[in-house]
């Protein structure tokens, strides 16, 4: 301890305490403040750059997005489209067809209709000419019968069952 | 000469201490390899602490 | 390039006045026997009172001395002696000594008598022409005086100090014109950002290391480069004078004292949390710790380091000549040589460590002043 303090010097404490104050102070001035300062810029324009890359990016991924996006859109769209025109189409076929079908049935009904009469007519002419035919047949039977009573009554008989029966 | 002897049992408890925390930290390394730094950092200033006492001692003896 | 032309200027016209003032010269004298500035050494006695010498501050630059028509010639510079004294201040130069270091040389400056013992100046009592020692060797009728002298140790301040300006002057002015520094500031730059990230930022934490950064930068390479300076054959010891690092000590203890906050004096003085009983033994532990063994611990260790390493690579190459008897002069050079080359690779690496632990044990101080503790 005695030799320690034997070897401090306080002529050399002063002088050194003075120049390390003075280093100190134009150190941290003209030193330590610009490289520090000039070193955070650094790290905080590094940061930023990388923030501004990853941003970017995250921008890329959502401008591609969204065009794949429209794309699709796009896609459904035409397909919408192109259905709504193949539905119209079909229906436009259906309406043609069941119109036509519907024509077609009319011309036969009206046809079927005309038939039928042309038909009715024809029967009742055939009625009308068998009835003649018939009377006239008949005439002539009764004529060439009617010479015997015998014959007249059961003729008369016959044609009263018939009409019963009719 | 008493001084002598002094210093010399001051450096043997010092160098005692010294191999512990010295080994002791190996120890810590060889099982942790990834804290090597934390452990060597801490390591120094232990050792630092030990031999400002040391020091102080051996000087307070001369 | 402003700065940076500023900062020769003021090196060149730092080292201009400091030389010629001093006017580089040799100087020459009779050898005295107990001399031992520089004089031969042979016996184990002279290296030893050698080494200690030389790991003391000097008032005078010698870079070499030599001995020709058996007188002794030292090379070097003298340095401006200044003394606060009695009758107040005195100048003269240290060459007035002749590089006698054991009381001999009488110098007279204002009616007052100055002898130079070990590296210290003494002014003579009055009445008194010679200086008398006890047996301890100490002056018995002669009294220290204050010595502001430019001492080999204050021309090493002032040369490393210019340096470190000059260099980080220069690192800062190259942000202005570019992102990346070229040249020797690039080396300088990671080192700056070593100790900001690796010494002040994890210690002191990252709301407060701001503040701090600039004087543990300025600690952290002032001793590193005045360690390796140490290690030149300028010999300077700067770090291994007791005056430079209780300074430095005191700086940091100052520093974590005055930026202590609530908590911390909390702490300290009226511990929270034990028994009433014992918070006042606690409070004198603490004191004592904060405020004696810390920057103690901080000064002896950075000056117990550093002159041990004077010391060590000093006495390995004196085994060149105490060793040469036994030995022959080629074993005891050879041996010499080796030991003292793998020493002084240890001594590099101490002087980073050396400066890394101040630096860090300050941060750690200034962390622990600082810290704010969540309240429990």
């Amino acid at each position: 301890m005695e030799t320690l303090l034997n070897d401090f010097s306080p002529g050399l404490f002063v002088v050194s305490t003075i120049l390390l104050l003075a280093l100190i102070g134009l150190m941290v001035k003209f030193a330590w403040k610009p490289i520090l300062n000039s070193l955070e810029e650094r790290e905080s324009g590094i940061e930023d750059a990388l923030a501004a890359a990853e941003n970017a990016r995250k921008e890329m991924q959502n401008l591609t997005a969204d065009n794949e996006r429209l794309a699709k859109e796009a896609r459904a769209e035409r397909d919408a489209m192109m259905k709504e025109a193949r539905d119209i189409r079909d229906k436009m076929i259906a309406e043609a067809k069941d119109d036509a079908k519907e024509v077609t049935t009319k011309l036969i009904e009206t046809a079927q209709a005309s038939i039928q009469q042309e038909k009715q007519a024809a029967l009742a002419e055939i009625k009308k000419n068998v009835a003649e035919l018939s009377i006239g047949i008949a005439e002539s039977v009764i004529k060439k019968e009617l010479s015997n009573k015998k014959d007249q009554l059961e003729l008369v008989e016959g044609i009263l069952k018939d009409v019963t029966l009719n | 000469m008493y001084n002598l002897i002094g210093a010399g049992l001051i450096v043997i408890g010092a160098g005692i201490g010294l191999g512990q925390i010295g080994g002791k930290a190996m120890e810590g390394i060889a099982r942790q390899p990834e804290a090597t730094g934390k452990i060597q950092t801490a390591m120094i200033i232990i050792a630092a602490l030990l031999e400002g006492l040391a020091f102080g001692a051996l000087f307070l003896g001369k | 390039m402003k700065i940076a032309q500023k900062t020769i200027k003021f090196l060149l016209i730092a080292a201009i006045t400091l030389f010629t003032s001093a006017s580089f010269a040799s100087g020459s004298d009779k050898k005295h026997d107990n001399q031992n500035d520089g004089g031969r050494v042979n016996t184990k006695e002279e290296v030893e009172a050698y080494i200690l010498h030389h790991i003391k501050d000097s008032h005078d630059f010698s870079l070499f001395s030599y001995t020709s028509n058996g007188e002794r010639k030292h090379v070097g510079f003298p340095l401006p002696v200044i003394l606060w004294t009695s009758e107040g201040l005195v100048t003269f130069m240290s060459s007035e000594f002749h590089h006698n270091d054991d009381g001999h040389v009488i110098v007279e400056k204002n009616g007052l008598k100055f002898a130079k013992v070990h590296s210290k100046i003494y002014e003579l009592d009055n009445g008194a022409s010679s200086i008398n020692f006890d047996e301890t060797h100490h002056p018995t009728n002669a009294h220290k005086t204050l010595d502001f002298s430019i001492t080999k140790s204050v021309v090493g301040i002032l040369l490393i100090g210019l340096l470190l300006l000059f260099w980080f002057s220069r690192l800062a002015k190259q942000y202005k014109t570019k992102k990346i520094p070229t040249g020797f500031a690039r080396v300088l730059e990671p080192l700056v950002i070593y100790v900001r990230d690796e010494i002040a930022r994890p210690n002191i934490g990252d709301k407060h290391y701001r503040r701090f950064t600039g004087y543990l930068l300025t600690v952290f390479f002032f001793i590193w480069v005045l360690n390796l300076a140490g290690l030149t054959p300028l010999g300077f010891n700067v770090t291994g004078q007791l005056a430079v690092t209780g300074c430095l000590a005191i700086f940091t203890l100052i520093i974590y004292t005055v930026s202590g906050n609530k908590d911390y004096w909390m702490h300290m003085i009226w511990m929270p949390g034990v028994p009433v009983l014992i918070r006042p033994v606690l409070a004198i532990i603490e004191l004592a710790g904060a405020l004696l063994i810390k920057p103690f611990s901080l000064l002896v260790r950075l000056f117990a380091n550093i002159s041990a390493g004077h010391i060590v690579v000093m006495s390995l190459i004196a085994i060149m000549f105490t060793l040469k008897e036994s030995l022959g002069v080629v074993g005891a050079t050879g041996l010499s040589l080796v030991l003292s080359f793998f020493i002084t690779l240890i001594e590099v690496l101490v002087a980073f460590l050396q400066a890394y632990i101040f630096t860090m044990l300050s941060a750690l101080f200034i962390g622990m002043a600082v810290a704010e503790h969540e309240h429990h």
